[in-house]
């Protein structure tokens, strides 16, 4: 297909390099360069998608971020990608896009019945009808309104891309390449200062890309050319396109979402898709520039009504014509410079001028090019369906408020100016109160709240020499302040023809009996009479009228559309702008992808992964292995076809008989020294250690302020000021940090210090009846008998040559040591043990094993110290110290913690003997009782005793001392089971303690 | 992201701290009466003003000091950080 709207020579486009695309499934042509967008304006195509609400045929309404129609859905890579704007886009070969919101298809598209049953859809309509009967919302309402909302569909693939973030510092971060942001950046970076320049576009200069102005002796776009190749070779300057800076957060942080990639057929080797930076900046330019703002009049959504500013952009950027019997309609000079363009290039244009007699030297000029100028004049309502095919106009009368005649004009696209709206959004979500500037009717930036400065026209300048030298001094003072030195910079000789008064019109009314739908936001198909139907009903706040109205919501967030809403509802409740306020700026300003928030941290690098010493014996040794916090541990290891069950079943049963080794490497270990370390740890813990002697470890438990258990664990005295604390592998951290916060804020006068040593040391246990025999093996010269090494007793050694720490104590009950050697040594040391303990047939056990053997002894553990149960509900009652005060001590006398009947630790068996009970079931009474059935309690951990071949559980039962022996069923809903029970001692096995003393 | 100013290491992000609630809050002494009031006071009460805070934050991805600050919880404002034994 031939590009018929593409003018020859002109643009900044490569056409030299051809680009073929889909878009609806036909091919078409386009040049590096160009957008989606301005491919498609190229070949005649002007039809995009459908609206949100009427499904009325929608083309393109600007050139870039401030797109509200022209969102698509695209395929890149093989991937598919929702709400990519159109204008915005660049065309890479092989791209597919199509057309949203739209069924069959965009030509021929069957919601468009909505269009004409729109008396059925006014504001408010979702939370007028979908309210009853309440029974529809799931099945009717839900899915319906799932169906209708969204601009696309989101993949429901793994997203294969790389995403990266960058943390970044710099003096002075400039947001926006435009004429105020060059000045800005250049004078600092001059000065020395360490600036970040960013542009949202693939091409640095902004404004400066088209407008007709000088600066110096040269036009503005070489000004800007000779700028950005300057600052490119400064070593101080970060200079970044395709990037936008979309949030304002606290303490000077921004946000800026870079597309490094999106613009390729697909991303390179080693390079993201995108990249977020979070920039911590000591002062920020904001230089993000303005957005037109459209005039409202009647059918203004008809694909060929354009921004007078986009029509320029296509033109000068692309060379592309929007039009070719273009109507320029406008309040203000700036859409001159658009008519003079399209005349330039030989196309008659007419331009309605709602002012009365305006004067400047852009008039002037486009008088003398012979254009038809028509002032007092506006267009009324556009013709066309699916394309503009004329223009209703009129003479509004000096008063602007009656339409003269109606008079058609035949065109092809309107080119709209309703003046400029600066982009405030950084400065309002820096913190800064903005205020209304009555002399461009909008709101600009008030008082800096962070060190932010905003410039240019974001400030409410629109006049270039202005901002210019605004810029220029703006950059100098904040470089001044950063680095020490005052450089100045001559501000160059500007000319530029428009002047930059309007005309305070921003609405054409309706001619009579006349009901033409008036778009304020395109995207939400939000018109004049939506709002006037909300303030009917008494919606006031601007939040509220938005909320209900859909104003200025979803992805382009009223960009085009806020201030024509605002200045309606002043209008209407007869205030001025400013005492309605505007809705609030948040981030993102622009969409920003999932994928980029997240970044690198997906999938198994969402968190660190920990692993022990001996972790590649582990792999090679077939154990399957699961998350312990950020730790991985073997679970089990397995031989054969075995599953969990049968391998924990083995491995629990040959510590039982034999020996077996664990990996505790995990256990949290804090070294604590210094001269008031027992009187730390006596404050600590809940029972007394004061008189621990040296060699001897000791059982602890320790409470959180309110009572209630945060860990246990053994700590060991090594030396008369030196103790080795061991933790859960869960808390360690915790423990740590509390540990901290005592010695630093509660008792700074105890002379104790704390580290963590975790990392430090290899960990294995040796468990079992032969535990002894192997371990006289590991240390010949070791006196291993009971009186040798008691239970929990302490003492260093050699482990053929290396220097080994033994603990005799037990976690599975058995008769156990656990044997410490720095990481380093750690799979030597368990090569070792296994080479050794294969005379005393050693297996390795894994964490399930481990569960069960403490499950059958009746430890508790995470499961029972669920940050719920206080120490006597874990049968703990013989560590609880009645002769010393600990933390968390005054709570237990709590009245709900000394009651009679509180919940205790209990074992549970199945009548049965066969079935096992799942954890988390409840305890009740009466399995057939009414639900909610009253629950007594719930297990809390499950195994299958290796003693006595059946299912053993632990509970945390209401009254649980008195309960031992009663029947109660164990109900599962989950798992739809009720499994009658008996309830016996939490130490079923060797309830005496006799083997681990043995 | 708050910009937090270790006294110990210098300006720091937000993500190296650990926030550790109200730095007002005083322990009652060890080995002492105190009424059921006081010891909820101190375990449970907690004033959640607007403006002015003085609150602990741990430097637990840096120097694992706590420190206190001052900082505005309506702005996010900081006026001040101080080491542990120091008081605003």
């Amino acid at each position: 297909m031939g590009q018929n709207f593409r003018l020859a020579n002109l643009g900044l486009i490569n056409r030299d390099k051809k680009i073929s695309f889909k878009f609806n499934g036909k091919k078409y042509f386009g040049f590096e360069g160009d957008t989606i967008a301005s491919a498609l304006l190229a070949n005649g195509i002007h039809l995009v998608g459908r609206s949100f609400k009427y499904h009325r045929p929608r083309g393109f309404f600007g050139a870039g971020v401030d797109e509200p129609y022209a969102i698509v859905q695209m395929v890149r890579n093989k991937e598919t990608e929702p709400n990519v704007r159109a204008t915005e886009q660049e065309l890479f070969e092989g791209l597919d896009a199509k057309s949203v919101n739209c069924w069959p298809s965009v030509n021929f598209d069957i919601g468009a019945i909505n269009n004409f049953f729109n008396k059925f859809l006014p504001a408010g309509f979702y939370y007028k009808t979908f309210m009853w009967p309440k029974s529809f919302w799931y099945r009717v309402y839900e899915p319906f309104i799932r169906k209708a909302a969204g601009f696309g569909v989101a993949s429901t693939k793994y997203d294969s891309e790389r995403y990266e973030h960058k943390y970044e510092y710099c003096d002075l971060l400039i947001t926006g390449s435009g004429p105020a942001g060059l000045a800005g950046a250049y004078t600092a970076a001059k000065s020395g200062a360490r600036i970040i320049l960013a542009e949202e576009k693939p091409r640095f200069g902004g404004s400066l890309l088209t407008s007709d102005v000088n600066i110096g002796n040269q036009s503005g776009k070489d000004w800007a050319d000779k700028i950005i190749a300057e600052l490119k070779e400064m070593p101080n300057v970060t200079i970044k396109n395709r990037a936008q800076v979309f949030g304002y957060y606290d303490h000077n942080m921004l946000v800026m979402s870079e597309k490094v990639s999106d613009h390729l057929p697909k991303s390179k080797k080693f390079t993201p898709k995108q990249r977020l930076w979070y920039v911590r900046a000591k002062e920020v330019l904001i230089s993000s520039g303005s957005i037109e703002r459209p005039i409202v009049f009647g059918n203004n959504d008809t694909p060929g009504v354009v921004l007078a500013s986009a029509a320029k952009e296509y033109l000068k950027v692309y060379g592309v014509l929007v039009g070719k019997k273009p109507l320029v309609f406008t309040n203000n000079d700036s859409a001159y410079e658009t008519a003079i363009e399209f005349k330039k290039y030989g196309i008659d244009v007419i331009v309605l001028d709602t002012r009365i007699n305006p004067k400047s030297e852009i008039i002037e000029e486009a008088k003398d090019l012979g254009i038809e100028i028509k002032f007092s004049h506006v267009v009324v309502a556009a013709n066309g369906y699916k394309k503009v095919k004329s223009a209703q106009i009129s003479k509004l009368s000096d008063n602007k408020k009656d339409l003269g005649k109606i008079e058609i004009i035949k065109c092809d696209c309107i080119c709209v100016s309703g003046f400029w709206t600066p982009t405030i959004h950084l400065s309002s979500q820096s913190g800064n109160k903005t205020k209304f500037d009555e002399k461009i009717d909008a709101f600009v930036p008030g008082t800096s709240k962070q060190n932010e400065t905003t410039i240019g026209s974001a400030n409410g300048i629109f006049n270039l020499e202005e901002t210019l030298k605004k810029s220029f001094e703006k950059g100098q003072e904040l470089a001044k302040k950063i680095t020490n030195n005052d450089l100045k910079i001559s501000v160059p000789q500007v000319s530029e023809k428009k002047s930059t008064n309007h005309d305070k019109f921003w609405c054409v009314p309706l001619p009579d009996k006349k009901n033409y739908k008036r778009f304020l936001d395109f995207q939400n198909d939000v018109t004049v009479s939506d709002i006037e139907l909300a303030l009917r009903e008494g919606y006031r706040s601007i939040e509220h009228v938005k909320r209900y109205t859909t104003l200025g919501m979803a992805t382009d967030q009223g960009k085009t559309s806020n201030l024509n809403g605002l200045q309606l509802v002043s209008d209407v409740e007869n205030k001025v702008v400013p005492s309605v306020g505007h809705t609030t700026f948040r981030p993102p300003y622009t969409p920003v992808s999932i994928g980029a928030i997240v970044g690198r941290e997906v999938g198994k690098h969402s968190k660190p992964t920990r692993k022990s010493p001996m972790h590649s014996w582990h792999e090679k040794n077939n154990a399957i292995f699961v998350d312990a916090g950020i730790w991985l541990r073997p679970r089990y290891y397995k031989k054969g076809n075995e599953d969990l069950f049968e391998a924990s079943k083995r491995e629990a049963e040959n510590v039982r008989k034999n020996v077996g080794v664990c990996d505790v490497t995990t256990l949290g270990k804090i070294d604590i020294k210094g001269p008031d370390a027992a009187e730390f740890l006596n404050r600590v813990y809940t029972n007394a250690w004061l008189k621990l002697p040296v060699g001897k470890a000791r059982y602890g438990v320790m409470l959180r302020e309110d009572g209630i258990v945060m860990d246990d664990g053994t700590t060991t005295r090594i030396s008369e000021n030196h103790y080795h604390m061991t933790t859960t592998t869960a808390q360690a951290a915790n423990v740590l940090s509390h540990l901290e916060y005592y010695l630093q804020l509660v008792w700074p006068d105890l002379n104790v210090n704390v580290v963590s040593t975790t990392e430090q040391w290899a960990g294995a246990a040796i468990a079992g009846p032969k535990s002894r025999d192997l371990l006289q093996k590991l240390f010949p010269d070791l006196d291993t008998s009971n009186d040798g090494l008691p239970f929990m007793g302490y003492v260093e050694s050699k482990l053929f040559g290396v220097t080994a720490k033994i603990f005799r104590i037990s976690f599975s009950g058995e008769l156990a040591y656990e044997v410490n050697v720095e990481s380093d040594n750690g799979n030597y040391m368990w090569e070792k043990i296994m080479d050794i303990g294969k005379e005393f047939k050693i297996q390795p056990y894994g964490t399930e094993a481990l569960s069960t053997l403490r499950i059958e002894m009746g430890h508790v553990a995470g499961t029972e110290l669920d940050g719920r149960t206080i120490p006597y509900d874990n049968g703990l009652d013989g560590l609880v110290s009645k002769n010393k005060d600990f933390i968390g001590k005054r709570s237990l006398n709590r009245k709900a913690f000394i009651a009679t009947n509180r919940q205790k630790v209990v074992g549970v068996v199945p009548l049965d003997k066969k079935t096992s009970i799942p954890e988390g079931s409840h305890l009740v009474v009466d399995e057939n009782a009414k639900l909610p059935n009253p629950k007594l309690g719930h297990i809390s951990a499950s195994c299958w005793s290796v003693e006595y071949n059946n299912p053993f559980s632990l509970a945390i039962l209401k009254d649980g001392k008195n309960m031992i022996g009663k029947k109660l069923f164990a109900l599962s809903p989950l798992k739809n089971k009720s499994i009658p029970v008996e309830i016996v001692s939490s130490h079923y096995v060797d309830p005496k303690g006799e083997r681990v003393r043995s | 992201m708050l910009y937090i100013f270790c006294p110990h290491c210098g300006l720091r992000s937000q993500n190296e701290f650990s926030y550790g609630g109200d730095a007002t809050v005083k322990r009652p002494a060890l080995n002492k009466e105190v009424s059921d009031e006081q010891w909820n006071n101190f375990v449970y009460n907690r004033k959640s003003p607007r403006g002015k805070h003085v609150e602990l934050w741990q430097h637990i991805s840096g120097c694992r000091q706590w420190i206190k600050v001052q900082r505005d919880t309506v702005t996010h404002e900081i006026f001040k950080t101080v080491e542990a034994n120091k008081e605003i």
